[in-house]
């Protein structure tokens, strides 16, 4: 049982060699569709010697990564560049040199039926000849898709408010809060030095409000020019202005503040990102650079114990403008 | 345009030219080193030095001139902030910079080769502080200060103008300087004057301790690490997108046209 099991497999090997051999044979016999031509030994040495640098340079990669070296992300960018490099190397010259090219037309079909065609082309037309109400039919499937259209739209209303500005007068500023640093520690009005500038903060309130942060500085009461109307709100030269530019919503985060005053640039409060430059003495009017509105000034008030305090709100909504908003001031 | 008129034209324009290089060629102007080869005692020394150099703008005692009006010899407009009180901090600030003596009252001083020698500095230092008051020449310990910490206040004091290492840039009205060769005690002294049109940071906005930590990261960020390659300047992000567009996208194009080119031909 065993031996003849042997000798039948060993028959079926002989004639599966046969049938593969036939193959080959078959496959011979066929005419070569791609042109024939000599083997280029020399540029699949280069092609074959790349590739394998590029696989000697993902090796290194490896090799880098493992023994952490120093600057080691520059060096696996480096090894993995090269990698790359290489590979794109091997494939472009194999395919300008040993990579075999043809061009092949192939025949556009003539109409297999054309009066098959033509006859559905005719029901067609005739199906549609037979609506009565097509104007009715068009505008209804107009109506219908845009308004499927419409209705994927709006829920982009939700990314934030949509026509309301209601929030952009929102402030936390009011009257008598006081005034405090970074740390809450309220600011006193001998605290504030002439030729640097403070930041403050609302007392007991959400800092991170676009009108809460504050810039403070001190100004000689004999330089201040204050619009009609504040002649109070810079109790002995101290003024506070909104920290956030009118232009782009930056932090005023620079004090232009001249040594000597007599020939050099004057006093100015300015927004790093594009420049624009604010007038602290005269109500914050933009004396430099793209903003478009004067930086909101805040009323001040020194209260018996020598702390500062708010006298009321902006004289303008803070932060870059929007629509109305030269119409009314800030609300608490 | 006719032949005439360019003849014209051209030689308006070396007029021109010739005029405003004799205008800029005029000296500045230099000093006046004391007679008597500096063998004085340091105080007479600093008055004399004082007084052929400095008085025309500051004051013959350090009151200052505020109003502007033509002194001395060339054509110097004298004007210039009083000194009464400033201690030894700001003339050991603007002397040993080099940015004092000034060409012109009202221009940027800037950072130069100091044209008075150490001794001299020192003798119109100890002059002016006897005008009266104000600070000594502060003596930072850049040593003690956090890394971290100073990064961290270095970011919200003086970044928004110097940049955040340091390299300088512009501002409305000023060129901000770099930092790269400013010692620690200069940097403590310029905190404290506030030069030109810097803000002043008193010692309720920067502590002595803060202003160490300060120094510490201004000293480090003289020599930053640049892993892998060049700093570009070390200015952010447009240096960086301008060497990625031009220089990256460009041999991008090229490898894409030879790839290509190929399938052209």
């Amino acid at each position: 049982m065993n031996e003849s099991n042997g000798r039948s497999r060993w028959k079926l090997v002989l004639v599966m060699a046969l049938a593969f051999l036939r193959g080959i044979r078959r496959r011979e016999e066929r005419e070569p569709i791609v042109e024939e031509r000599g083997g280029d030994r020399r540029a699949e040495m280069v092609v074959a010697l790349l590739l394998l640098a590029a696989a000697a340079c993902a090796v290194m990669f490896v090799v880098v990564y493992a023994l952490d070296w120093d600057n080691l992300t520059q060096w696996l960018g480096l090894c993995l560049g090269a990698s790359l490099l290489l590979i794109a190397a091997a494939l472009i010259y194999a395919g300008e040199t040993f990579v075999p090219t043809e061009e092949l037309v192939e025949e556009y079909p003539a109409i297999e039926h054309p009066e098959e065609q033509e006859a559905i082309e005719q029901i067609g037309r005739e199906s549609v000849a037979g609506f009565t109400r097509k104007r009715l039919l068009v505008g209804a499937a107009s109506a219908a898709g845009a308004a499927l259209g419409i209705a994927l739209v709006v829920p982009a209303a939700s990314f934030g408010p949509f026509l309301d500005t209601e929030s952009f007068y929102y402030s936390p500023w009011r009257r008598d809060r006081r005034l405090v640093d970074e740390e809450g520690k309220p600011y006193r009005a001998e605290d504030i030095e002439y030729d640097t500038f403070y930041t403050a903060f609302p007392e007991d309130a959400y800092r991170e409000e676009l009108a809460a942060a504050l810039v403070v500085v001190r100004v000689a009461p004999d330089e201040l020019e204050m619009p009609p109307g504040r002649e109070h709100w810079a109790p002995e030269g101290i003024v506070a202005y909104s920290k956030v530019c009118t232009h782009a919503g930056c932090a005023v985060a620079l004090y232009r503040k001249p040594l000597f005053a007599p020939a050099e640039p004057s006093p100015a409060l300015v927004c790093p990102c594009h420049y624009s430059t604010f007038n602290p003495a005269d109500g914050g009017s933009v004396i430099f650079g793209p903003a478009g509105r004067d930086l909101p000034q805040l009323p001040l008030l020194v209260d018996s114990e020598g702390e500062l305090r708010a006298a009321g709100n902006f004289s303008a909504p803070v932060g870059p403008s929007f629509w109305g908003v030269r119409t009314r001031r800030p609300t608490a | 345009m006719s032949r005439r008129r360019k003849a014209l034209l051209a030689a308006v324009l070396v007029a021109g030219f010739a005029a405003a290089t004799v205008a800029r060629a005029q000296p500045p102007s230099g000093i006046v080193h004391a007679p008597g080869g500096g063998k004085q005692k340091q105080l007479q020394l600093g008055a004399e030095l004082y007084a052929a150099n400095c008085s025309s703008c500051h004051g013959p005692q350090g009151e200052g001139v505020l109003e502007a009006n033509n002194r001395g010899a060339g054509d110097i407009t004298a004007q210039g902030p009083p000194l009464q009180g400033v201690g030894e901090l700001a003339p050991d600030f603007y002397l040993r910079t080099g940015r004092m003596p000034l060409d012109h009252a009202g221009e940027e001083p800037e950072r130069q080769r100091p044209l008075f020698n150490g001794r001299e500095i020192d003798a119109i230092t100890a002059y002016v502080a006897s005008f009266g008051g104000g600070p000594k020449v502060p003596d930072p310990k850049p040593d003690y200060g956090s890394l971290s910490e100073g990064m961290s206040l270095f970011t919200e004091h003086c970044a928004g103008c110097h940049q955040i290492v340091g390299e300088g840039g512009y501002v409305t009205g000023a060129k901000v300087p770099p930092l790269q060769h400013a010692t620690p005690t200069e940097i403590a002294e310029a905190v404290r004057i506030g030069p030109f049109l810097m803000p002043k940071f008193p010692k309720s906005q920067i502590s002595d301790e803060d202003l160490d930590k300060i120094i510490a990261y201004v000293m480090t960020s003289k020599s930053p690490e640049d892993a892998g390659g060049f700093g570009l300047g070390h200015i952010g992000p447009v240096p960086e997108g301008m060497v990625a567009w031009l220089v990256a996208a460009v041999v991008l194009a090229g490898l894409c046209a030879v790839i290509g080119g190929r399938l052209s031909s």
